[in-house]
C-alpha cells in the first residue's frame, strides 16, 4: 500500500546548526545528513555561509561546505557544468542539478534533499541500482539483423533531427523520481527517463527492432503507469520531456492496431 | 535482501504485451461520455419534480430508452477503467488488490444490470 509516513528509523531528527564565523551576506543551507554506520535517524544540519566567498550555484556551496566546514559531508558531483548527471537531488522542493541551480533563485533558507523516493546511501547519495538496471532493460543501443554496412549506418537529416529533445538526456534521474507514478510503483513503472531512452531508440530511422521494443513496453506496469503528471518534464535540469516521449511511445501502440 | 540481479529485478516477469486496449477503451468511453452524460443531466433537470408516471412517458420514446441506456453503459465502463488503474497503483497488498479488482468488476456489472433493467422496464412497461 502507499505509506503516508515515514517508518520509524526514517524519521527526520533536528541537527547541528554551524554558524558563520562572521556577519556578511549570509546564506542558511538546510542539508540532509543521514549515516548508515551511526545506526542514528536522519536529521538535517544548518550550514551558514557568507555568500561574499561563495560560488553563485548550489553545486558551489555545498563543496564550500566539504572543503570548509564539514567534510563529512557526502554527495556526488563531477563535471559542475550540467552534463554529467551525478548532482542531482532535490533542491527547494524540486529536483535538479546542483551544479545549473542558482543559489539567488531560492527564497529563505536552500533546503536541500537527496532525490526523492530511492533508497539512501549516505547524505544526498541516493542508491541508483533500479534506476540503471530499467535504462539496462530498455536495451538502449542499436539493434539491426541488416550485416553492417561497409562505413556508417546513413540517415537523413530530417530523421536525425528527431532525435533533438532525446539524446540530450543525461540519466540524471530528476524526472523518474519526482514522479508519483514511480514512487509508487517504480519496481514495475520504467519511469520516465527509461522510456524517454525508449523512444529516443523507438524512432531512430536506423533501428530495426521498433516492433520488439513496443512489444516488450506494452504493459500495464511498464509504460501504462504514467498518468501524465507532469512533473517530470517540470523536473528535467535539461529541458526535455519524458511525458512528451511517453505520450508518443502511447500514439505508437496505437498506430500500430489502428 | 534478495541476492537477485538488478536486471533480473527490473525485468520481472516480462511484460504482459497488453495495456494499450484498456488505455485506448478510457478514451473512447471518455469521448462518448461527453454527449451520453450531457443528455442524462438535461434529461434530469428536464424531469425535476415530475412524477413517475410523466417520467415512464419520456422513457417510453425508444430514442430516450436508447439514450439513457448508452449512457449509463458508456459511464459505468469508463468507471471501470478508471478505478483499475487506481486500485493497481495504490493496492499492493496481494490478496486485498485481488479482491479488490473483483469487486469492481462485479460492482459496475450489478450496477450496469440494475440500470438497464430499470430502463427496460420503464420503457416496456405501461
Amino acid at each position: 500500500m502507499v505509506a503516508l509516513t515515514l517508518p520509524k528509523n526514517s524519521r527526520i531528527q533536528p541537527g547541528k546548526t554551524w554558524p558563520a564565523p562572521d556577519s556578511g551576506d549570509i546564506r542558511e543551507f538546510r542539508i540532509y545528513r543521514w549515516n548508515p554506520d551511526d545506526g542514528a535517524n536522519p536529521r538535517i544540519d544548518t550550514y551558514q555561509i557568507d555568500m561574499r566567498k561563495c560560488g553563485p550555484m548550489v553545486l558551489d556551496a555545498l563543496i564550500k561546505i566539504k572543503n570548509e566546514i564539514d567534510p563529512t559531508l557526502t554527495f556526488r558531483r563531477s563535471c559542475r557544468e550540467g552534463v554529467c548527471g551525478s548532482c542531482s537531488m532535490n533542491i527547494d522542493g524540486t529536483n535538479t542539478l546542483a551544479c545549473v541551480k542558482h543559489i539567488e533563485e531560492i527564497k529563505g533558507p536552500v533546503k536541500i534533499y537527496p532525490l526523492p523516493h530511492l533508497p539512501v546511501i549516505k547524505d544526498l547519495v541516493p542508491d541508483l541500482t533500479q534506476f540503471y538496471a530499467q535504462h539496462r532493460e530498455i536495451e538502449p543501443w542499436l539493434k539491426t539483423d541488416t550485416p553492417e554496412p561497409q562505413a556508417e549506418w546513413r540517415q537523413s537529416h530530417e530523421d536525425r533531427a528527431r532525435l533533438d529533445g532525446l539524446y540530450e538526456c543525461i540519466l540524471c534521474a530528476c524526472c523518474s523520481t519526482s514522479c508519483p507514478s514511480y514512487w509508487w510503483n517504480g519496481d514495475r513503472y520504467l519511469g520516465p527517463a527509461a522510456l524517454l531512452q525508449a523512444y529516443r531508440w523507438l524512432i531512430d530511422s536506423r533501428d530495426e527492432k521498433t516492433g520488439d521494443r513496443l512489444d516488450n513496453l506494452e504493459d500495464p506496469f511498464r509504460l501504462y503507469r504514467c498518468h501524465t503528471i507532469m512533473n517530470c518534464a517540470k523536473a528535467c535540469p535539461k529541458g526535455l520531456s519524458p511525458a512528451r516521449a511517453i505520450a508518443e511511445i502511447k500514439k505508437l501502440m496505437v498506430e500500430r492496431r489502428l | 535482501m534478495s541476492m537477485r540481479t538488478p536486471l533480473s529485478r527490473a525485468r520481472g516477469l516480462g511484460s504482459a504485451r497488453t495495456g494499450t486496449e484498456h488505455w485506448w477503451l478510457q478514451r473512447v468511453t471518455a469521448i462518448a461520455n461527453l454527449p451520453l452524460v450531457l443528455f442524462m443531466i438535461g434529461f434530469v433537470v428536464a424531469h425535476l419534480g415530475a412524477t413517475r408516471a410523466e417520467l415512464a412517458a419520456s422513457v417510453h420514446h425508444p430514442i430516450v430508452a436508447i439514450l439513457l441506456a448508452a449512457a449509463f453503459l458508456s459511464v459505468l465502463w469508463h468507471m471501470r477503467l478508471g478505478m483499475q488503474v487506481i486500485i493497481e497503483d495504490y493496492v499492493h497488498t496481494p490478496a486485498l488488490k485481488l479482491a479488490a479488482l473483483l469487486f469492481n468488476t462485479f460492482f459496475t456489472l450489478l450496477l450496469g444490470v440494475a440500470a438497464l433493467y430499470a430502463i427496460i422496464t420503464m420503457a416496456l412497461g405501461t
